[in-house]
């Protein structure tokens, strides 16, 4: 009991700009679930299952064309295949960490995973339940501020167009915060510019995979280069 | 939206399950008994790097240069956001400013 204590109390500090971040994202998408007619059933179902902020605004946007799981399950993997990556990142840190680590991969998202790739687990804190904290907080804080948008989202009128761009803003901000942290931006580059030249070719609905290739291409082909460091 | 709870519970599964895979799929490949190959190594270092950039497109893809408005809301809520974040390097207040600014340019300046 003590031991969880420790490491709830070591935990707790490194989730806090989660914390924010989350209730701000979570109200956001509650309010734009219930906006589009959802109730708070499904807004919950979502958070604590899905669990993926990007996907679950995705979500909304994929039902409001129409009912088409096979394409849902593919765009799924198309969007979230960043986290076969962030696995990737976590196997060595992960390992030999007990019984919570199936819970620690299905909580891994990008939030997560940028607090746990960079903490260290300090003296005298239990590893296993120090992880489990971090991930199990930043998923609470999820789950609430989701909850909380539902519940506003039914209770004030709103004029939510446009809500939506707190994702955009999101992932500009990480790019940003990403370019300022190395002095190797070609990676970034790849990324986008596979990204435009394949919407480009392919359209809106069907570029995201062609774009995937085509960065893992590009990554493989520079990689001795870019293990040699400055490049862009 | 006009959806059964049959439609609904298939679809928000499919999602979970899907997302699901995303995560557990390189804890299955590499279980904690194996080696991860140098190659998967120089991966999981790069690609985190152009997956974001990846994002900021997609978050895009809808928006067109050649119809009225001609992106301009998400060109100046993107500008504001990076200036505002260079300046003042706090993540939640560029998101929140960002979100905020484009949010009054389309519903009030480029209806």
């Amino acid at each position: 009991m003590k031991a969880k204590k420790v490491a709830l109390l070591a935990a707790l500090p490194l989730t806090i700009p989660v914390l924010t971040g989350y209730i701000v994202l979570g109200t956001a998408y509650g309010i734009l679930m219930d906006s589009k007619g959802f109730s708070l059933l499904w807004t919950l179902f979502s958070s604590i299952f899905i669990y993926a902020g990007s996907m679950q605004f995705v979500t909304v946007t994929l039902l409001a064309a129409g009912f088409d799981p096979i394409g849902a399950f593919l765009m799924t993997l198309a969007v979230n295949a960043r986290h076969i990556f962030y696995g990737i990142s976590m196997l060595k840190q992960y390992r030999g960490i007990g019984n919570v680590k199936p819970y620690l991969i299905l909580t891994l998202t990008d939030e997560t995973f940028s607090i746990v790739c960079s903490a260290e687990v300090p003296k005298g804190v239990d590893r296993k339940w120090f992880y489990f904290f971090i991930s199990f907080l930043d998923h609470l804080y999820w789950i609430t501020g989701s909850l909380i948008g539902g519940i506003l989202g039914s209770m004030v009128e709103f004029n939510t167009k446009g809500i939506d761009f707190v994702l955009t803003s999101l992932f500009v901000v990480i790019l940003i915060n990403q370019w300022r942290s190395t002095t190797n931006h070609l990676p970034a580059v790849i990324g986008i510019a596979s990204a435009i030249l394949c919407r480009l070719l392919f359209g809106p609905s069907n570029f995201i995979i062609p774009a995937m290739l085509s960065i893992l291409f590009f990554v493989t082909v520079l990689k001795t280069p870019m293990e040699r460091g400055k490049l862009l | 939206m006009n959806y059964t709870l049959t439609q609904l519970f298939t679809f928000f599964g499919v999602v979970s399950v899907g997302t699901i895979l995303t995560r557990v799929l390189p804890f299955l490949v590499f279980p904690e008994n194996r080696q991860i190959p140098k190659y998967i190594k120089y991966l999981a270092d790069i690609l985190p790097f152009t997956i974001i950039g990846m994002l900021v497109v997609y978050c895009l893809k809808d928006v067109s240069f050649v119809k009225s408005p001609h992106s301009l809301p998400e060109v100046i809520s993107i500008v504001v956001i990076a200036v505002l974040h260079i300046w003042k390097k706090n993540t939640l207040l560029s998101i929140g400013v960002g979100a905020l600014l484009y949010m009054l340019l389309v519903q009030y300046i480029f209806i």
